[in-house]
C-alpha cells in the first residue's frame, strides 16, 4: 500500500482532534498502518490545532513541508497558512466558511478574501475541492458536526485505503449515540461533494 | 470498565502516547502515580486521575513537581511500584530532591517520566533532560514511537527494580502527543502494601551516609551500563559501512529517510533506546565498522558528545559528525524531510524533494491565543489598567493568565518560569524603587508562589500581589489544586483557603475581589496599591471553562444596541474580548461566543450593550 499523509488544520473547537481520532480508529479496524500526531498547545484559547495522520507504512509521525498529498483545512485563512505542507499533486479539501480571528476582527488585519484564496490555492495544487462545509454541517443539525462533513469529503475523494461504510462504521461505534444521526448525515452530505471529484 | 484497564493480552488499541505510557505502568502494576500537570505531560496524570477509583491505583495531582516526586519516591523507597510526571521544566523544581534520591535509591520500581518540548510548542524553554540522567546519574530511556513508550514505561520498572535506582523515561512531544497503535499486554498483579524497616544510618543523608551512597549509586550506574550494552532497546538495523547513530523520534525520520534514499543496504542504523548511561561496547563496536558516522537526535549533542569519547577511547580518527558544520541544529524539533536532506548530503547521494507549494500573500493575519470570552482574568486586569495604568511594573506567571501580555490588558512586563513572579517582583522593586504589581495564579501560588510571598513579607518590600484565584488549574486542563472545591469532581479533599493562608503569615492588607464587580474591584485595588508595603489582592471567580465541566449554565448573552452606541469602541480597545468583532463600522457581539460575564456591559459609558432575551 502506497502511504498516504494528511494534514487537518482547524481552529481550536471544530472538531479536529475527533476526526483525526476516528480516521486512526477506522484504520486500525482495517489493520492499515496508522500514526497520528497533533499540536493544540493553546487550541483552547483560540488557537490553530495541526493534525497529521499518516497511513501506511512510514514510522515517522509528521508530515514535512511540501510532503502532505491530502491537506483538509476546517478554516480558510488556516488552509492556506498550512499551504506549504502541500505540493503540485496534493488534494485540498477547503471549508470555504471563515471564522475570522480576533485580530481580524477588531480590525488589526484584513481577512483575505476566500474566493481569491480558494483560487490562489487551486493554481498551486492538483485540486482544491472548496465549498461551504459549515453551512452542510448546519443542514445536517448543528455547525457542531462540520468535523463528520469533512471527514465524509475526505472518505469521497477515494484516496484514502478506508471505506465510507467502515469510517462511518467507526463513527456509530465511538461517537455519542444521541447525535448520530447526525453525524451520518453530516458525512454523507461531507461526501457528496467529493465523490468523483478526484480523478 | 475504562479501555486502559482491559486484560486482553494482544488485542490492539489505538492510544495517545501519554495514554500508552500509563497503560505501561498499569501492566508493570504500578500502584501509585503522581504528578504534576505541564504540557506536554498532563494526560498522563489526567488519565491516572479517570482510573484511579475503578484501577486502585493511587494517584494524586500534587502541588508541584518536587513534592510530586517526594510522594512517589517514598512510596517506592517502601517498596511499591510508583510513577511520578511532569514536563521538562518541572524537573527542575525536583531536581533538588531527584539528584539525592539518586544515591537514596529505590526498593519498588520508580519511574519518572520527563515530558521534553522541542520547538517550545508550550514551553517557556527546550532544555533537554537526558541531561538529567548523566547529572543524576540515573538510567535514561527514550521511546521512538508510542507502542515503545508503552513498552519501555513497562520495562522501566523492572529495570529500576534490578538496579534499585529510579528511571527517566524521557519523551519529547511527539511521543506524548501522537497517536499510535499499541498491543496490550498482560496485567502484572500489583503491591499497594509497602513496608520500611527502620534503617536511620543507611536513609537519612547525613555526610557519612551519604559518602558510602555515592559509591552505591556508582556502582549502580556501572551495573546499569552493563544492562545498557545488552539492551534490546540499543539495536542496529541495516548494513554497510556508512553509520547512523540516532534516537528518540529521530529514528523514524532517519528509517523514513533511508528508503526514500534508497540507502538501507549502505547505512547501519544503531538506535539508542536506553541512552543513560550508553552502551559502551555496543558503539565502539559499531565505530569500529564504519568508515563516516553521523549522529542524528534532537536539541543537545548528548549522544554526539558521548559517542565521540568512545571513539577517542579505541583511537578511531573516523569523521562523527552532528551538530553543527551546516548539519544539525541545537535548536527546534527535526522534521522527516530536514534529516533527509542532511543523511543525502553528508552521505554524498541527491536527494529527491518535494517542492513545497510557495504561494506569497503578504500579512496574513494571525491567530493568536486570547483569554476566552467571559475569563475572569480580563476583568481582573482591565480593573488594574483602570486603576494604575502603566505606572507599576508587572511581573506575571505562567497559566492562561500568561495570555495577558498581549494588548490591549498588557499586563505582563516580566514572566519566566512557575512561581517566579513574587520573587522578582520583589526584585525588581528593589532594584528600580517603583510599585511592581506581581499577578499569579491559584494553582501557581500553591505550587511555588508560597515561598516568594513570606519572602515579600519577611524582608518589606513594597509590593502588591494579586492572587488570581479561578479554582482550578486552567492551562493544562482543569487539573485540581489544592483550593479547588473536589466535591464538583465527586471528591471529599478538603480545599486549602487562601485567605487564610495569606492571613495566616501576617500579611497585612488582604482584599478579596470579585473582578465582575469592576466599579468596586477598580477602588479595591486602588486602595490595596496605596497601602505602602506588601498588599494582597485575591481576586476571585471560578474559570467558567472549567465550571462548564460539571454545571449546566444558563446561556446568557448580550448585545450592543445601535442607538445608543457611540462607536467610540471603549469595550473594544479596552477588553478584547473574542466575542466582539467589527462590522462594517459597528462593533457587534457574537451571541454564539459571549457568555454573559456582563464586564463590557460595566465599561460600555453609554449604557449601550444590553442583555438579549433569549428567543428575541
Ligand atoms: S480557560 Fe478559563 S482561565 Fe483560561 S482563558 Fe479560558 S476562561 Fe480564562
Ligand atoms: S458580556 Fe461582554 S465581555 Fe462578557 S463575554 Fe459577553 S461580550 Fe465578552
Amino acid at each position: 500500500m502506497d502511504m498516504i499523509r494528511i494534514v487537518i488544520v482547524a481552529v481550536g473547537g471544530q472538531g479536529n482532534l475527533l476526526a483525526s481520532h476516528l480516521l486512526g480508529e477506522a484504520a486500525l479496524a482495517h489493520e492499515v498502518p496508522v500514526q497520528i500526531s497533533e499540536i493544540h498547545g493553546m487550541a483552547q484559547r483560540g488557537g490553530v490545532v495541526e493534525s497529521s495522520i499518516l497511513l501506511g507504512k512510514a514510522q515517522s509521525n509528521i508530515i514535512s513541508p511540501g510532503e502532505a498529498d491530502i491537506l483538509v483545512g476546517f478554516e480558510p485563512l488556516e488552509t492556506l497558512r498550512a499551504i506549504g505542507k502541500c505540493n503540485k499533486d496534493s488534494i485540498v479539501l477547503s471549508n470555504t466558511a471563515p471564522l475570522p480571528p480576533f485580530t481580524v476582527a477588531i480590525g488589526m488585519g484584513v481577512y483575505p478574501p476566500v474566493e481569491e484564496t480558494m483560487n490562489l490555492i487551486g493554481a498551486q495544487v492538483r485540486k482544491n475541492i472548496a465549498f461551504d462545509a459549515s453551512s452542510l454541517a448546519r443542514q445536517a443539525g448543528t455547525l457542531l458536526s462540520l468535523n463528520m462533513v469533512m471527514l465524509g469529503a475526505l472518505a469521497g475523494t477515494g484516496l484514502i485505503p478506508i471505506s465510507a461504510d467502515m469510517l462511518k462504521q467507526t463513527i456509530s461505534e465511538k461517537t455519542k449515540k444521541a447525535f448520530l444521526e447526525m453525524n451520518i448525515k453530516a458525512f454523507d452530505l461531507g461526501y457528496a461533494v467529493s465523490a468523483g471529484a478526484v480523478h | 470498565m475504562n479501555e486502559l484497564l482491559l486484560d486482553s493480552p494482544g488485542e490492539k488499541m489505538l492510544m495517545l502516547g501519554n495514554e500508552a505510557i500509563v497503560r505501561g505502568a498499569i501492566e508493570a502494576g504500578a500502584a501509585v502515580a503522581t504528578c504534576y500537570p505541564g504540557t506536554p505531560s498532563s494526560e498522563i496524570g489526567d488519565t491516572f486521575f479517570k482510573i484511579q477509583k475503578e484501577s486502585g491505583i493511587y494517584f494524586e495531582y500534587a502541588i508541584n513537581e518536587m513534592v510530586a516526586l517526594e510522594v512517589a519516591a517514598a512510596a517506592a523507597i517502601a517498596g511499591v511500584r510508583a510513577m511520578c510526571s511532569m514536563k521538562h521544566v518541572g524537573v527542575n523544581v525536583a531536581a533538588d530532591f531527584l539528584m539525592s534520591l539518586a544515591y537514596e535509591g529505590v526498593k519498588g520500581g520508580f519511574v519518572l517520566v520527563s515530558a521534553d518540548d522541542p520547538s517550545m510548542f508550550s514551553s517557556q524553554n527546550e532544555q533537554d533532560n537526558r541531561m538529567y540522567g548523566k547529572f543524576s546519574g540515573l538510567p535514561v530511556l527514550e521511546p521512538s514511537s508510542i507502542a515503545e513508550a508503552k513498552e519501555m514505561a513497562r520495562y522501566a520498572f523492572d529495570l529500576s527494580e534490578m538496579l534499585k535506582e529510579p528511571v527517566i523515561l524521557r519523551t519529547t512531544t511527539r511521543i506524548n502527543h501522537s497517536t499510535g497503535v499499541i498491543s496490550l499486554g498482560p496485567i502484572a498483579g500489583k503491591n499497594s502494601q509497602g513496608s520500611f524497616p527502620k534503617e536511620p544510618l543507611r536513609n537519612t543523608l547525613i555526610p557519612s551516609v551519604s559518602t558510602k551512597l555515592h559509591k552505591l549509586l556508582l556502582a549502580n550506574w556501572e551495573k546499569a551500563a552493563g544492562e545498557s550494552d545488552q539492551s534490546p532497546y540499543n539495536f542496529v538495523s541495516g548494513e554497510g559501512k556508512l553509520g547512523i547513530i540516532t534516537s528518540g523520534v529521530s529514528f523514524n525520520y532517519v528509517s523514513d529517510a533511508l528508503q526514500d534514499l534508497a540507502l538501507t543496504s549502505r547505512v547501519s542504523v544503531l538506535r539508542i533506546g536506553f541512552s543513560h548511561p550508553l552502551p559502551d561496547r555496543l558503539i565502539k563496536d559499531f565505530i569500529a565498522k564504519c568508515e563516516k558516522i553521523l549522529v542524528v537526535e534532537e536539541l543537545e549533542p548528548y549522544l554526539e558528545e558521548g559517542v565521540k569519547v568512545k571513539a577517542q577511547e579505541i583511537g578511531s580518527v573516523i569523521p562523527i559528525k552532528g551538530k553543527g558544520d551546516g548539519l544539525f541544529s541545537r535548536a527546534y524539533e527535526f522534521s522527516p524531510s530536514m534529516v533527509r536532506k542532511v543523511i543525502a548530503s553528508y552521505f554524498g547521494v541527491t536527494c529527491p524533494t518535494k517542492e513545497a507549494v510557495n504561494i506569497d500573500i503578504p500579512n496574513i493575519p494571525q491567530r493568536p491565543p486570547n483569554l476566552c470570552a467571559g475569563c475572569p482574568h480580563r476583568a481582573t486586569y482591565a480593573a488594574m489598567r483602570q486603576a494604575c495604568g502603566d505606572e507599576p511594573i508587572y511581573t506575571n506567571d505562567i497559566g492562561c493568565y500568561t495570555l495577558g501580555v498581549l494588548p490591549p490588558l498588557s499586563m505582563s512586563d516580566l514572566s519566566v518560569c512557575m512561581g517566579a513572579s513574587i520573587g522578582m517582583g520583589s526584585g525588581m522593586g528593589t532594584a528600580t524603587g517603583r510599585k511592581v504589581v506581581s499577578f499569579i495564579g491559584d494553582s501557581t501560588f500553591f505550587h511555588a508562589g508560597i515561598p516568594g510571598l513570606i519572602n515579600a513579607l519577611h524582608n518589606g518590600h513594597n509590593q502588591t500581589v494579586v492572587i488570581m484565584d479561578n479554582g482550578t488549574t486552567s492551562m493544562t486542563g482543569f487539573q485540581p489544586d489544592p483550593g479547588t472545591a473536589m466535591e464538583n469532581m465527586g471528591f471529599n479533599n478538603l480545599s486549602v483557603s487562601i485567605e487564610a493562608l495569606v492571613n495566616g503569615i501576617g500579611v497585612k492588607h488582604v482584599t478579596v475581589v470579585k473582578p465582575f464587580k469592576f466599579k468596586k474591584t477598580v477602588e479595591q485595588i486602588k486602595e490595596a496599591i496605596a497601602f505602602p508595603g506588601l498588599s494582597v489582592i485575591i481576586s476571585r471567580e471560578i474559570c467558567p471553562m472549567y465550571e462548564k465541566t460539571f454545571k449546566k449554565q444558563e446561556k446568557r448573552s448580550y448585545f450592543v444596541d445601535h442607538s445608543k452606541c457611540k462607536n467610540h469602541r471603549v469595550c473594544l480597545n479596552t477588553l478584547a474580548c473574542p466575542a466582539f468583532y467589527l462590522e462594517g463600522e459597528q462593533v457587534e457581539i457574537d451571541e454564539a461566543s459571549c457568555i454573559g460575564c456582563t464586564l463590557c456591559v460595566q465599561v460600555c459609558p453609554e449604557n449601550a450593550i444590553r442583555l438579549k432575551k433569549i428567543g428575541e
